[in-house]
Order: structure tokens, then sequence, then C-alpha cells
């Protein structure tokens, strides 16, 4: 199933300074029992961002209106936990295309990769230079250059290059799903199987 | 070229590599339950394709599912339409289905080894991180996202990148009161819930070498808390032991050469690791967690570190403790607790419930705990009754409920209220992880059944050495 292209992405962006963000906060998981792949972005940090009678909790980011943007920024080990690909879609469908952190859970990070979601991994210093950035003005724009693999803070210009393997890159700039390139080489996968015995 | 378990394993099942990109892996077992399939499934029926080979396939229903009273409709009608939707789905392609009350219901990571779908050697995947248990039988066993369950469910590979090789050696003999739990919590307390991200973890030395295969599972469950896709476990005799007999493991001649195979499934003497750690044994003493990650473990007799003394962002482990209503430097034992939960594919297995009741027997629950003891599934539940063990739960005043994953993630009615404190066997102790506003303490069943019949953090060591008025 294709999803969106990534190209170049400019944008504000919202800060989550906090480290171990996991995805039992992403999406807790009494809001996993949908059978369709939508509105999982109204729970997306469900209980940071509401109290238990539904209303909003005034200090969380995603509260804040001076906070926006398809960026959202977090502290390391960012998506550490659970493996559902709910708390990816949270991420998505709430509106964000980019996740940045100093470091990316594994299967987190395969997830925002298989739906079209770019985690950018970039060092501490840079990530720190992110979060000074928004705090001197919440509506400073990064741009996320995919075919350059490059991250840029516009106020200042200052940019940190990013890792992503090639066929991924080939992937997000695309739409390409992992799903149509597996089908294009059954034959190869029913041979295999046959010399595998279950 | 000297190879690592890991690489033997891997390598094998690599349909095709990808230069600078993925391999596409070979999937010999895929687990499905209820929560992470749906989509894949509406997936496989938006692109008009069917299950490539349900024979591989094997689905059970156990995230959602309640613990008491799975005879009658269950009542959340969102967890129903979850488990209706999983047993049309598993009918439309001939997909075996052990859903609610069948015999053979229980914990995904559970009824694999169970049942012997888990063997050595295979690759395994199932859409929850836990899957990492079935590595305690040198299988490569990974939790995947729904994106690619449908990916197997489709065409019965994966494609990742092949992940850099760890081995974590532990050395020595454990100590009293000491189970596979605490191992698995003091690793991931030393290396940080990010420590062996990017890895894939091989377990070695006199410790594992001499732990059953339900530590050794309870060992590889945790692989994921440390930030490890998984971990493994070389098949020995132990293994085969347990594997040998059971309903999907291989018979006759195809045992024989089954045998054959797994029989070469250890790292060569000189195969090179990515990463080494070696831990002695003796410096373990039974576990506790004090924080909102499983790296946040401490020993028992142990105080809460002060902030300044730990790795990472001071902001962030202060919001953490506040969120625990702790203060660093002080004790664990002592504090008193509210809730005690025995169970989920980490210690709920019938080993787990035989350490439980070995505390437990000739005391009494503790009247400020609720308690709720959930087998990780039915043929746990019949050995509990077979062994009796379920007459000395049932004599200190506790109750066993029906299988499935309960509150270690509190997705069915299982939910530690907010505010309140429970000491846990499971393997997450995240914010509300037990329920919104709970606040869980992870420990080994010894630990968990001290605290039941004290109502407070205890050291099981003192109840062992203390004599029970029968």
């Amino acid at each position: 199933m294709a999803y969106d292209k990534f190209n170049i992405l400019t944008s504000s962006a919202v800060p989550l300074p906090i480290e171990n963000v996991d995805t039992d906060q992403i999406i807790p998981a009494r809001f996993l029992k949908a059978t369709e792949r939508k509105g999982f972005g109204d729970n997306l940090f469900r209980d940071w961002r509401y109290n238990s009678d539904g209303t909003p909790k005034e200090q969380f980011v995603l509260n804040n209106p001076i906070y926006s943007g398809k960026i959202l920024v977090g502290g390391k080990n960012f998506g550490s936990g659970s493996s559902r690909e709910h708390a990816a879609w949270a991420v998505y469908d709430y509106g964000f295309r980019c996740v940045v952190s100093s470091f990316f859970a594994d299967i987190f990070r395969g997830n925002c990769l298989n739906i079209g979601v770019l985690p950018v991994q970039v060092s501490p210093e840079f990530l720190n230079k992110i979060f000074k950035a928004i705090e001197a003005d919440p509506k400073t724009e990064l741009e996320v250059n995919l075919p350059e693999q490059k991250i840029t803070i516009l106020a200042t210009g200052e940019s940190e290059s990013f890792d992503i393997n090639d066929y991924k890159k080939q992937n997000m700039l695309n739409g390409f799903d992992d799903i149509d390139y597996l089908l294009n080489i059954q034959k190869d996968i029913e041979k295999y199987a046959e010399s595998t015995p279950l | 070229m000297s190879k690592t378990l890991f690489d033997k394993v891997w390598d094998s099942h690599v349909v095709k590599h990808i230069e600078n990109g993925p391999d596409v892996l070979f999937i010999d077992r895929h687990l499905v339950h209820e929560v992470t399939s749906p989509v894949a499934f509406l997936g496989l029926k938006n692109r008009g394709i069917k299950v490539l080979y349900p024979e591989r396939t094997f689905a059970t229903a156990d995230h959602n599912t309640p613990t008491r009273n799975q005879h009658l409709p269950v009542k959340d009608p969102l967890s129903a339409n979850q488990l209706k939707a999983l047993e049309e789905n598993a009918n439309a392609h001939n997909i075996p289905y052990w859903g609610l009350g069948h015999k053979k219901n229980g914990i995904v990571h559970v009824i694999g080894p169970e049942n012997g779908i888990t063997v050595p050697g295979a690759t395994i995947v199932c859409g929850d991180s836990h899957t990492s248990t079935h590595g305690a039988f040198g299988a490569i066993a990974f939790g995947i996202g729904t994106s690619e369950v449908e990916m197997v469910l489709s065409t019965q590979c994966i494609m990742q990148p092949k992940p850099k090789s760890l081995r974590i050696n532990v050395n020595g003999e454990l100590s009293e009161a000491v189970t596979p739990k605490d191992v698995a919590l003091f690793i991931i307390s030393k290396l940080s819930t990010s420590g062996a991200t990017g890895y894939f973890a091989e377990y070695a030395g006199d410790v594992f070498k001499n732990m059953s295969m339900e530590g050794r599972m309870t060992v590889c469950n945790l692989s994921i808390e440390m930030g490890a896709r998984g971990g493994m476990i070389a098949p020995d005799e132990t293994t085969f032991e347990y594997i040998k007999g059971r309903e999907y493991t291989p018979k006759g001649k195809d045992w024989d050469a089954a045998m054959e195979y797994w029989s070469t499934l250890y790292s060569d003497d000189d195969a090179e690791f990515d990463k080494e750690v070696t831990f002695d044994a003796s410096e373990i003493e039974p576990m506790i967690t004090f924080g909102t990650n499983p790296g946040m473990g401490i020993g028992i007799s142990k105080d809460i570190p002060l902030a300044e003394t730990i790795d990472g962002s001071p902001a962030t482990y202060k919001k953490s403790l506040e969120y625990m209503d702790y203060s660093e430097g002080e004790a664990m034992v002592g504090k008193p607790i509210d809730f005690v939960f025995l169970g989920s594919c980490t210690n709920g297995r019938i080993e787990d419930f035989r350490a439980f009741a070995s505390i437990i027997k000739g005391r009494k629950k503790a009247d400020n705990v609720t308690a709720w003891l959930v087998p990780g599934s039915h043929k746990v539940e019949e050995a509990i009754k077979e062994e009796g063990i379920l007459d000395i739960l049932t004599d200190a005043g506790f109750e066993l409920r029906e299988p499935g994953c309960s509150a270690c993630l509190a997705m069915n009615d299982d939910k530690i209220p907010a505010g309140k404190y429970a000491v846990s066997t499971s393997n997450r102790n995240f914010e509300g992880r037990q329920g919104p506003g709970a606040r869980t303490l992870l420990a080994s069943p010894l630990v968990a059944a001290a605290a039941a019949v004290t109502g407070k953090v205890t050291d099981p060591r003192e109840l062992m050495h203390e004599e029970v008025l029968a």
C-alpha cells in the first residue's frame, strides 16, 4: 500500500525534551482496540495530554497553542517498549511526518519508516541546539531534506546530516512499501520455502 | 569462517540480501494475536491476497481477554469486536485459532513453547515485542509492527537489516532467592533500557547453562527491555528434553534430522561479537524497580539512587520519582503496596507459580493487598491444580484467575487504580502501563509473594529463613 511521499519538509516543531518516551506514553494500551487504522491521533500521549476526566492538561506541550508543526522533537531513546505500530500511527494521524531524536528504539524506528514517518537521528549536541532554537522562538522552522539527508535549523543555518539506508530512502522518496517489493520476489520466497521443513 | 549462533540462524534464513539495505528474511513461524493483526488482515483484503503459508501461522486471543468468566460473552464491545475479527480472519485464511475457552488458549509466548511451535534454529515473529521469549530455545525471535505482520502474512518474509551481535556472560553461582527475573533486571539495570538497542543478544555462561527452560524464557523475554531486538541461548540437553514429544515438534526420523541441525547451533569458539559484557552471578541479589522504566532497578536491600549518581537526564529521573511518589535515598524495603500481580509472558509459567507458592505456603495474604494471580495458559492452570499449588493459594486466601495478558498491560478490566502500588512479575513499569496512574514495582515471583503476605516490599530471604507456624 503506497504511503505519502517524503522529500523536503519545512516546518516548525513541537518539543518534547523528555528521555525514554515509551510507546505506552505515546498511546496507552487501552486505546489499541480498533480493527481499523484511524483516529489514533486523538489519543496520542493521552495520559500526558488529558486528565482522567478528559479535560486537557494545560501544561502539556500538545495543548500549548504556541507550538505546532509537522515535526516532533523528542529526547533520547524515543519510542522504547512495545512493538505496537499504533504508536507510529498516532504520531502520523496527529499530523507529524517526522520525529527527531538523538536515539530511537529499534521497533518504533522501523514502524515509522514502514508508514512514511521519517525518524531523524541527530547528535545529542544538535538535539540540544534544536531545543534551544525552539525555546528562543516556538515558530522557528526546521528543514528536513531527505534527498540530501540533512536537517537544518533555518534561523541559524546550523545543519547536520543523518543516516538512512538507500533502500528505505528510495521507499520514502517514492511512497513505496515493502510488501510491493516482497510480492515481486514471491517466486524466490516460494523456492526458499520448499527447501525448509515446517 | 567462524560464526555466532545468531549468524548461523540468520544467514540460513536470508532469501535475498539488498545492498545497503535490509535482508529479506524468511520466517518459519508466525504467531498472531487479536490486537496487532486486524489492520494487517485488512491490508491483505485490500490487496486481494490470501495468507501465503497458513500452516506456518498460529493465532490466539490473549491481550484483550477477561481473566474471569471466560465462558460468558466478553462485555467490552471493542474487545469483543477485536476477538471476533481475529476469529473471522483466522477462519477465512485457514489459520489454527486457539480462542477463548480453547484448551490450548493462553498468552502467545507461553503457548508457543508449550505446544512445540517454538523450536531451535527457527525464525519466529509476532506483533508483540516480547516475542524475544522464544530465543530461549536458540531461535531468532523478535517483535514486529503491524506493517510487518502484513508482510509475513502475505509473503512469509520481513525486511530487516541484520542487527549487531552482543554476548552477555553471567558466570558463577546465583545466591539464594535470586531467580532468572532478578538476573534479567540486574542486566537491564547495568545496560539501561537503550544499552542494547541495535543488537541481538546471546546469553552465555554458567548461570544460563544451569537454568531451566522456564527461566531462560524469562531472561530472553526481557531482552527487549534493554533495547535488544531479541536474545537467544544455545540449545542443549535441557532444551531438547523440554521440546521432545510436544505436539508440533518433529517426530521419528524428522526428529533425528532436526537434532543433527540443532546440534550445530552454538557460537564457534573464535566467533567475534560486536560487543561483549560479563557479570559475576554473586553480585546479583533479588531485584526490584523503583521508577518508570525497567532499567530503574536495584537490589532489594539497596536505597533509591541519588539523581546525581545516575546516567541520563536528572529532569527525566526526577519526573519518574515524582510519578512514583518516591524520593532519592529512600529504602525500598518496607514501602507499602496495594496490589500484587503474578502472571504475564515474563513470569506466568508453572515454575513461577511454584516459586510464589513456596513463600505463600502456611502464610496468609495480607489484608491490604489485592492479588491477581493469572496463569499464562490453560496448561499452566492445569498444572497448578494437579501439583496442589491451587490448594496452597486458596488456603492462604488467594484466588486463581483464568489465563491471559491481564494486568501486564491492562487492556482488559484488570487495571491497577490510579496512585496504587503494585508489585508485578510482568515486564514494564512505564507510567500508566498497568492502568492510568498506576505505580508498578517489577520483581520476581518470590519478591511478589513476600509482598503479598506482608503487605509491603519485603526481602523474600527474610521469610525463607523464618519458621512458618503451619
